[in-house]
């Protein structure tokens, strides 16, 4: 009897109605590891798959953007860049907010992209939206890359004047903002989708309309002082102006605002992981 | 001692589902159950919950697909998990593979767990068949190491080594689930959880997957098996627990649980028999049978059985040639013991319209008694209906040896014979 209850004991798991909602499972995702090696692999190899272009869509998407931009912001409406080239400083503010926007509208599908496999197999479902935050990373750096390339072009065969400085060594803090709000965000919102489908159509035009709210094509610097406060609380804000700060030399930086983005992000990130650790059991009863 | 060493418990496990549309009134209902919450009391719509009759309508949105289970399964069991559609057999499925989780309840396991509710999940069509295997093998919760070191096993095992470098996209469904099943086998976990897989492939396949989890039980590690196909429960598993309406209502030795399943299932008998209600096997549906008439009912012994069996065309976009149409009679262990099939007498047919009836005629000697009947339809590759035991055959008579016991003679079938004494003095 007594053998038989210490025997019984030592369970390797306990299946219930409830978990703990700040449970990160680290340990499971450790163990994981691989998959989410495979999952990055698969998003990265598939995208290009049966394309006759393949990996230069990565170039191809912001170079157009950046055009359309530089046509219609730049040279018909006639916005200011702060005495930049116009392709540079286009270029700068997509390259940082489409990793965001990306991270964060894939993130918020994770459940409904996922729900096939979530409905058949357990693994730890942060995995999924990792996943995301890393694969991302790859096309991140293949337009950081085509970002510098282009602004080698201007400094050396159009004599463009940018002071980069010592706070260009802040992009690495730049990108785990964008990916830790990206993901926090989406996080948030893929959770509340499950159960409130309207969320999804909120996404789509509510990162359109914050991108209208960051920098991206205006500079921090031209907006009139009554709107100056409601863009700088986007806590995308100081992130582009900081990557443009710190390569360019333009634009406004802040170690305050800097700070503010950093606790906002953190803040996201909690509730996002907490609401997410909520639904990931049960939220195939409701898809 | 060591056998009976407990590796899963489960504990009064109930699930709760809302039927119906979610998402409508859901948010009003969210806010009804947060306040019950807050003062304290007890969710307002659990205590509605009705018990899980798919038959009848309920006057609740919500459901107990299970109620109050509670076993508990030995280390190097095989168990089989029997129940008609919406028993509640899936849902405990679910909950043992965490997929959702429980309402009420618990559920404790010792071991890692591999659960196969699905073959080949998160295939991905772009990526070839290799990669499919590595990507497949860690969302089962293998490593790269693990799946390595397999990797020739499952090639083989899944007997498509000359597309392995293509994309699955260009695979039949067939390859497909050989290529899930094979990464699936070599899962090393205590625990395997099965269900339905063998479902799908053609009967090669099949075996070759019952042989695989015999091998995985005799290696000592544990097995539960959910599958409507009663014949491959009973050689693969040696206890049984039966569901109904979400209750556990039978739990022992798996002849037990079949016998308790077969007293409980509904089958069907009669001369001539509707059979869009019936349970189906998995199947795709786009023919179905829709009735067999008998031409007399019950059979007398030594009668020719002579039957039409009627489809009813639901796809009509499709054109079902190459029919392949089986009924099997079977014994009330589910023991085959006629298998008839138009493929056997090199007949081919495509069916083209419901108007034409299949009539079969089958010669019998058939120990009076009652026999259940599997009816089986498959058009090129696809499994388009598959009735299993559900429809009763009942021979009447007595038997023709004139015995005063029919239930003294052992057998099914009783062949006419004879025995005499021969004195071989006097032949001498």
């Amino acid at each position: 009897m007594t053998k038989a209850n210490t025997k019984n004991a030592d369970w390797t798991m306990v299946i219930s109605p409830k978990s703990n909602m700040l449970s990160l499972q680290l340990e499971d995702i450790w163990r994981y590891k691989d998959l989410l090696y495979l999952f990055v692999r698969r998003d990265f190899v598939s995208i290009y798959k049966q394309t006759i272009l393949g990996p230069a869509w990565f170039f191809i998407q912001p170079i157009l953007t950046t055009i359309t931009y530089t046509i219609i912001f730049g040279n018909v409406a006639g916005l200011s860049t702060d005495g930049l080239p116009k392709m540079i400083f286009y270029l700068s503010g997509v390259v940082c907010w489409s990793y965001f926007s990306d991270c964060i509208t894939t993130i918020s599908s994770t459940f409904i992209a996922n729900a096939q496999v979530f409905g058949k197999v357990y693994f730890p479902r942060l995995i999924a939206p990792l996943s995301v935050v890393i694969s991302k990373l790859i096309k991140l750096g293949i337009q950081f890359l085509l970002f510098i390339v282009t602004l080698l072009y201007y400094v050396i065969f159009e004599s463009t004047e940018v002071s980069p400085n010592i706070y260009l060594l802040l992009s690495p803090v730049l990108v785990l903002l964008m990916g830790g709000l990206g993901l926090g965000l989406g996080l948030l919102i893929s959770s509340l989708t499950t159960k409130y489908r309207d969320m999804r159509f909120l996404i789509a035009f509510g990162v359109q309309l914050l991108m209208y709210g960051t920098p991206v094509i205006y500079p921090l610097s031209k907006v009139p002082e009554e709107y100056r406060l409601l863009v700088t609380l986007n806590p995308i804000t100081p992130v582009v102006e900081a990557f443009r700060y710190g390569f360019l030399g333009t634009g406004t930086f802040s170690v305050y605002h800097l700070v503010y983005s950093f606790v906002f992000t953190v803040i996201a990130l909690l509730l996002g992981i907490v609401v997410f650790n909520r639904v990931e059991k049960t939220f195939m009863d409701s898809v | 001692m060591d056998m009976s060493e407990k590796i899963i418990e489960i504990e009064n496990l109930s699930k709760l589902y809302r039927l119906g549309d979610i998402g409508t009134g859901s948010l009003k209902n969210d806010v009804q159950r947060w306040w019950a919450k807050l003062r304290g009391k007890e969710d307002p719509f659990m205590k509605v919950g009705a018990e899980n009759d798919r038959s009848k309508k309920g006057q609740s949105d919500y459901v107990w697909s299970l109620k109050d289970i509670s076993f508990s399964i030995n280390k190097g069991d095989a168990l089989g998990i029997i129940g008609k559609n919406g028993a509640g057999k899936s849902t405990l499925l679910k909950l043992l593979s965490r997929v959702t989780a429980p309402t009420q309840g618990q559920i404790k396991i010792k071991g890692r767990v591999a659960s196969l509710l699905e073959v080949g999940t998160g295939f991905h069509p772009d990526l070839t068949g290799l990669e499919n295997i590595f990507l497949n093998g860690a969302i089962m919760g293998m490593t790269k190491s693990e799946i390595k070191a397999k990797l020739e096993e499952i090639v083989e095992f899944s007997g498509i080594a000359a597309y392995i470098d293509t994309p699955i996209k260009r695979y039949s469904t067939g390859m497909r689930v050989r290529l899930g099943f094979a990464v699936a086998a070599h899962l090393d976990s205590e625990i395997l959880i099965v269900d339905e897989v063998l479902a799908v492939g053609d009967s090669v396949f099949q075996k070759k997957c019952i042989d695989k989890m015999t091998k995985v039980r005799s290696e000592g590690r544990t097995i539960l098996f959910v599958s409507h196909q009663l014949s491959a429960v009973k050689s693969l598993c040696k206890t049984g627990v039966v569901l109904e309406n979400g209750k556990l209502r039978f739990q022992g030795d798996i002849d037990g649980a079949l016998a308790y399943y077969a007293t409980t299932n509904n089958s069907i008998k009669g001369q001539e028999l509707k059979l869009g209600d019936l349970d189906r096997h998995q199947s795709v549906g786009q023919i179905k049978f829709e009735r067999i008439v008998f031409e007399n009912y019950p059979v007398n012994f030594g009668e020719t059985i002579k039957f039409k069996l009627i489809l009813q065309t639901q796809d009509h976009e499709t054109l079902f040639s190459d029919i392949d149409m089986a009924v099997n009679i079977n014994d009330r262990n589910k023991s085959c013991i006629v298998h008839c099939a138009n493929k056997f007498l090199g007949k081919n047919f495509s069916h083209t319209d419901d108007q034409m009836e299949y009539h079969f005629e089958i010669e019998n000697n058939l120990k009076p008694g009652y026999y259940y009947m599997t009816l089986f339809l498959r058009s090129k590759d696809v499994i388009q209906d598959w009735i299993e035991d559900q429809i009763i055959l009942e021979i009447q008579g007595s038997n023709p040896y004139g015995y005063h016991s029919n239930g003294l003679i052992q057998g099914n079938v009783l062949p006419g014979f004879n025995i005499s004494q021969v004195n071989s003095k006097v032949l001498l």
